[in-house]
């Protein structure tokens, strides 16, 4: 049987709109062979975790340009609850680096900066999703 | 010499077949160079591609139709630009000790950021406390602005303010007046980001409400400080929005005049007059790191505005022909490797804005790729401008690119490719029309991904990203701190209190009006300006705007 594509939430929650980020990474890996699913800015955590649950997503990706990734430690921990917890999250954007050490530590998989290339963020993005897979298939559902 | 023009024009086609042979012998062929708005750029420019024909027409003197060498007869010789540094952090309290440090150090207006939360329209008790303060400054009430701008003279400081959509802040500020004794007559500014259909298509930084309501309440704004506010600016049609959210300078020069147009035909079908309305719009752009671009793409942007005033609004007093604006370096050309190099990024940028001939101009601090700017970086921002104007002496000469080759037959096919987007745009039925289809939307988009592609494939350089990398780690650059805890927990209690303790009925009273307002055809900003004076807070002066005129959705297109 064929592997299935990757499948990648890419999101903004909080307040912030610019979402210049998160539609040029979402056309990339939609175009590297991808299954995006784009949302608008602003989602409501639990409408992330809901999302992530209904879509069966692998990765979330959270672009984050004026600290609204202060929110991913709930995000982390609302997926957690909601029994998502193996969902691999990465964050994209302005995040100072006290900040990433600490996304980092609450269970971040990777933090991407301004500069990133979008091959390295869809090469992260695709052994972050062959890991959910393999975590998944090692829990009875 | 009987026929002093035709030997002239034979003797530069030979010249630059010559020049192009040496050239070729050194140099091989040239590599085919395109700018950011698919302009192809040649390796030399001479006469025979702006041999100058048409000079009133076309250029015209300072401060005359059609405005390419700039809006005012004296321009930066006789008055610089404005340096308007944009600032907001934290409670209001911290607001008004950076803008007091940057007066004293040059500033000579002043803006007001709000925090994301008043963007969205919520008052601080309805969003994530984590993220209050953290962009902006956090501003509720009257009570709030009262406090921002402690000492700070309204009556001789000109204040913008990022205030869309419903216009709050602006309404704090002239509660604020009143309270001092101010006459409204006296309040200078600009309400910047009252250009809806920017948040919609770009940056969605904007009160949630639909676009319908938000189109009516820039004209209602508009309406009301042709009345009551004759030194303020309602509307700033914002091209920066869309250039940072990946237009090209064309497009977003293009799209920002068409946002105008529309605009301008809404207040015309309102019954005002364009020479009432005209003098006081004004324009906010970004400037990229493509230098002679941006020179051009000012100077094409200010003669189609002069001619589609006069032409297509029917504007009959010269001021109302105008293009005012305002500049902001791109902090998208900023890079979070080798951060100072930014300070030399930022220089180049504001020269390309003032040879432009920009009225006012802000600086990024060289750190805003980590946070909001810290005020060592803030400082340094502020003084490349003071350099610029008095050691460099760039003010000296009033359109000093002019009469180049170059930037005149860049301007003049800048110029070419704007008037065709706008002509697409008019084609859609206009700017609400083309938002609506996804046509703005998708070049945007499709502009941003093809810039990323080239820096992704070498073919622009960015230095310290992908060319002169260096292993030096950026987290050596001190972002700014986020607020204190606890002063955002002492900003919360205050909101509870001035909450309690003020005259419900009469908030009560005038929230009622204002949905009433919204549900008749009375002008919605004077129902605002009222709320707030009888105490009404940002939040629920946004929510009763919200019930009555419906939630608002970004116009995205992937």
């Amino acid at each position: 049987m064929p592997e299935r594509p990757p499948k990648v939430i890419v999101t903004k929650i909080g307040l912030d709109g610019h979402d210049r980020g998160s539609r040029v990474v979402a056309a990339y890996l939609r175009d590297a062979g991808m299954e995006v699913v784009y949302t608008p800015p602003w989602q409501p955590l639990a409408a992330v975790v809901k999302l992530a649950i209904e879509e069966d997503a692998d990765v979330i990706g959270v672009s984050s340009l004026a600290t609204d990734h202060l929110l991913v430690p709930k995000l982390l921990s609302a997926l957690r609850a909601a029994g998502a917890g193996d969902v691999q999250v990465v964050v994209g954007g302005i995040v100072p680096p006290e900040d990433e050490n600490r996304l980092l530590a609450c269970g971040v998989a990777r933090v991407f900066h301004p500069g990133a290339s979008l091959q390295e963020i869809a090469d992260a993005v695709r052994a972050l999703a062959a890991r959910t897979r393999e975590i998944r298939e090692g829990t009875p559902s | 010499m009987n026929q002093p023009i035709r030997p002239l024009a034979e003797e530069l086609a030979e010249g630059e077949a010559r020049w192009a042979r040496a050239f070729a012998a050194s140099a091989g062929a040239p590599a085919r160079i395109t700018n950011r708005s698919g302009v192809e750029i040649k390796p030399l420019y001479t006469p025979r591609d702006w041999a100058g024909h048409g000079y009133p027409e076309a250029l015209g003197f300072p401060g005359e139709f059609p405005f390419t060498r700039g809006i005012y007869a004296s321009m930066h010789r006789g008055r610089a630009w404005t340096q308007r540094q944009l600032v907001g952090l934290g409670v209001p309290e911290d607001y008004n000790a950076r803008l007091k440090d940057l007066l004293a150090h040059g500033a000579t207006a002043i803006s007001l950021i709000p925090c994301n939360s008043v963007f969205r329209g919520y008052d601080a008790d309805e969003v994530d406390a984590e993220l209050l303060g953290t962009c902006g400054t956090v501003v509720n009430t009257v009570e709030d602005m009262e406090r921002a701008l402690e000492g700070v003279p309204l009556e001789r400081i000109s204040c913008a303010m990022n205030d869309p959509s419903p216009f709050t802040l602006l309404a704090m500020l002239l509660a604020v007046a009143r309270r001092r004794g101010v006459p409204w007559s006296r309040i200078a500014g600009t309400s910047n980001q009252s250009d809806c259909i920017s948040h919609f298509v770009a940056n969605h930084m904007f009160f949630r409400i639909a676009l319908a309501g938000a189109r009516r309440i820039v004209v209602d704004h508009i309406a009301f400080a042709n009345r009551e506010l004759p030194g303020w600016n309602p509307l700033s049609v914002v091209g920066q929005h869309m250039q940072q959210a990946g237009a090209t300078p064309a497009q977003a020069m293009a799209f920002t005049l068409s946002s105008a147009l529309q605009y301008a035909e809404d207040c015309i079908a309102r019954g005002m007059d364009p020479d009432a309305f005209l003098p006081r719009f004004t324009f906010f752009f970004d400037i990229s790191i493509s230098f002679f671009e941006e020179v051009a793409k000012f100077r094409a942007g200010r003669r189609i505005w002069a001619r589609l005033c006069r032409d297509r609004l029917g504007a009959r007093d010269p001021r109302s022909w105008r293009f005012k604006f305002h500049a902001q370096t791109s902090g998208v050309d900023l890079t979070r490797q080798q951060p100072l190099n930014n300070v030399a990024r930022v220089t180049a940028q504001a020269i390309a804005g003032i040879f432009g001939g920009l009225q006012s101009l802000h600086t990024d601090s060289y750190d805003e790729v980590f946070s909001t700017p810290t005020g060592e970086a803030a400082r340094i921002a502020v003084a490349t401008q003071n350099i610029l104007r008095e050691e460099a002496h760039l003010v000296d000469v009033i359109d000093p690119l002019g009469g180049s080759y170059y930037v005149e037959a860049l301007t003049d096919e800048m110029e070419r490719r704007i008037e065709a987007l706008i002509a697409r745009v008019d084609a859609a039925g206009g700017m609400y029309a083309a938002v609506g289809q996804g046509l703005v939307q998708g070049m945007i988009g499709e502009s941003a991904r093809n810039f990323q592609e080239a820096v992704e494939s070498g073919r622009q350089t960015v230095v310290g990203v992908n060319a002169y990398r260096s292993d030096e780690d950026p987290g050596a650059c001190r972002p700014l701190e986020y607020p204190d805890r606890l002063q955002i927990a002492a900003q919360l209690a205050r909101l509870a209190q001035f909450k309690a303790r003020r005259a419900q009925a009469a908030v009560a009273n005038a929230l009622g009006e204002l949905a009433r307002a919204a549900q008749g055809r009375e002008n919605v900003f004077a129902g605002v300006v009222a709320a707030i004076e009888a105490g009404a807070t940002h939040g629920e002066v946004c929510a009763t705007l919200r019930r009555e005129l419906g939630f608002g959705q970004p116009l995205t297109v992937v």
